[in-house]
């Protein structure tokens, strides 16, 4: 198996302070991983380093043979301004960038595309109306639909199903497993611990490092979740440099 | 009678014909800039920029006299100094956009203001800033009309990219690296669109023929084309009745296209389809589903 994303001892974080600290790891082709952990483990700063939003502090973001233009990400709603004036069908248009890019029109071929995914995601009849005008769930569907458009190899969630209902949820799960069952590598950040138990094989537990990472049932242990609250520290102004940089740069 | 009123001044004087293609040209470039600024919630940004303008203009009145060229030139190299710095000083650190550029037209203002009482007063310099379309000689009015044609050919270049950055920046990232330019190519139209009103309507008042069609399109239409296209036509209404008002009245040029403007603006506040008042205080009884 080839790796598709290797974190060589990363360290993502905001004005020096470490959100994410000293992580290491592969994430295998093909793999369908959760990514839980505490309020403020790291994981959307871990999300937003691998779609390359957030430039590493330290360490390396391998692709293994991708770029991060292959990487679809699915952000959290609160990023979207939902009061501009664009209809479904435009928005998920978007998708098809790597395609279209700035100017390529949109062909039949394009239209038929945009009107599967969101059949797919069961949002017909809602390509004219404006996105302000969708339901937290029928966003939350319009995302995947984008996603599902940009037909990406390595595909990142970040709390897909905050807040969505039960039958979304069911919905949306479905075609994660489609996704994962095509071969592509699935990263989502969750907090929903019986759905990453239910629905993925592999865990990485985070709390600004990994506490944990393998196979689900291995890393959801109650020891491991108890460790992973307790490394959570406070982000702390009065930290002093870290000391593992330290050491290196001096045996360098 | 009518024809008297509202074409005859046209056929019968020159410089009001001069006036008349001054004012489309300005809608045609200031208007869809005009949305975008309201959509982006930037409508005040337009107003900033027109004051960081004034140094760049008392520049190059200090240098060559009341030339529109040099002008126009100090115009956009302040307001394109100001706009980037801000844009940059937002994409770089913590300050947003708002916060960086008040920093920095304040700056600037200062300065032109500075610069304006050293060279002691001046009417022909008053009478720049405040505009005067009704004075549009061959030069200023090719210099609107090429700024107006390279903020269309523009916009057109940058659009999907401006589009997507309003909604969702954090997707355009993801996909792409022409966010940052299309924001500061943006930036860069709403500085040339506000030199371009600075001659006709002056720097306090350009900004006007930008938002209210702006503001008046957005009670009329749900979608950006729209929008787009309804700014532009009722700027360009603004500007014809804003200039037999003038011409009928005694109200000077500049604030008579800015007011007519307003009343079609309240008027659309009132009977605009899109949330409008009346919509909202008779909105009928409610639907099946």
């Amino acid at each position: 198996m080839t790796a598709r994303l290797t974190f060589r001892d990363i360290t993502l974080g905001y004005d020096r302070h470490p959100a994410v600290h000293h992580l290491s790891g592969e994430v295998t082709q093909g793999t369908l991983l959760a990514v839980v952990g505490p309020n403020g483990a790291g994981k959307s700063t871990l999300f937003r380093g691998i779609v390359g939003i957030l430039k590493p502090l330290a360490g390396q973001i391998g692709y293994g043979g991708i770029t991060q233009r292959d990487i679809a990400y699915l952000p959290q709603s609160v990023d979207i301004d939902r009061s501009f004036p664009i209809s479904v069908f435009d928005f998920v248009g978007t998708g098809l960038w790597r395609s279209t890019g700035m100017f390529g029109g949109l062909g039949r071929k394009a239209r038929d595309q945009i009107a599967q995914a969101l059949a797919a995601v069961g949002l017909n009849g809602f390509e004219n109306r404006s996105i302000g005008t969708l339901s937290g769930g029928q966003m939350q569907r319009m995302l995947f639909a984008r996603v599902l458009l940009q037909d990406a190899d390595v595909i990142v969630l970040y709390e897909p199903f905050n807040a969505i209902d039960a039958k979304t949820t069911l919905d949306l799960i479905a075609l994660v497993q489609r996704w994962h069952g095509e071969g592509r590598t699935v990263l989502a950040a969750l907090h929903d611990m019986e759905m990453v138990r239910a629905h993925f094989p592999e865990t990485l537990l985070l709390a600004r490092g990994a506490v944990a990472w393998g196979p689900t049932p291995d890393v959801l242990t109650l020891d491991n979740l108890a460790e992973a609250r307790r490394m959570c520290e406070a982000f702390d102004d009065t930290a002093g440099a870290c000391a593992a940089d330290h050491e290196r740069s001096q045996a360098a | 009678m009518l024809y008297d009123a509202l074409i005859a001044p046209f056929i019968d004087f020159e410089f009001m014909r001069r006036a008349l293609a001054g004012v489309i040209a300005l809608a045609l470039g200031g208007a869809p800039i005009g949305v975008f600024l309201m959509l982006r919630r930037m409508s005040l940004v337009g107003d900033a920029m027109a004051h960081a303008i004034l140094p760049g203009a008392a520049i190059g009145f200090l240098f060559s006299g009341l030339n529109l060229f040099a002008m126009t030139f100090g115009g956009l190299i302040a307001g394109f100094s100001v706009a980037l710095l801000a844009g940059l000083v937002s994409r770089v650190t913590v300050i947003k956009e708002d916060a960086s550029l008040a920093a920095f037209y304040l700056v600037s203002l200062a300065v032109g203001v500075t610069i304006v009482s050293m060279r002691g007063t001046n009417i022909d310099l008053l009478h720049v800033l405040f505009g005067n379309i009704l004075a549009l000689d061959d030069q200023t009015l090719l210099v609107i009309a090429f700024n107006a044609t390279i903020t269309l050919l523009v916009m057109a270049v940058i659009y999907r990219p401006l589009v997507i950055e309003c909604v969702d920046p954090v997707f355009l990232r993801t996909v792409s690296r022409a966010g940052a330019p299309a924001h500061l190519a943006f930036l860069a139209l709403v500085v040339i669109n506000l030199v371009n009103g600075f001659h006709a309507l002056g720097t306090l008042l350009a900004v006007g023929l930008m938002i209210l069609p702006a503001g008046i399109a957005r009670f009329w239409s749900r979608d950006i084309t729209g929008m787009m296209v309804i700014s532009v036509v009722s700027a360009m209404i603004s500007g014809y009745g804003g200039l037999v008002l003038s011409f009928q009245t005694k109200v000077p040029s500049g604030p008579a296209v800015i007011l007519v403007a307003a009343v079609l603006y309240i008027f659309s506040l009132f009977f605009g389809t899109v949330s409008g008042l009346l919509r909202q205080l008779f909105p009928g009884r409610h639907l099946e589903a």
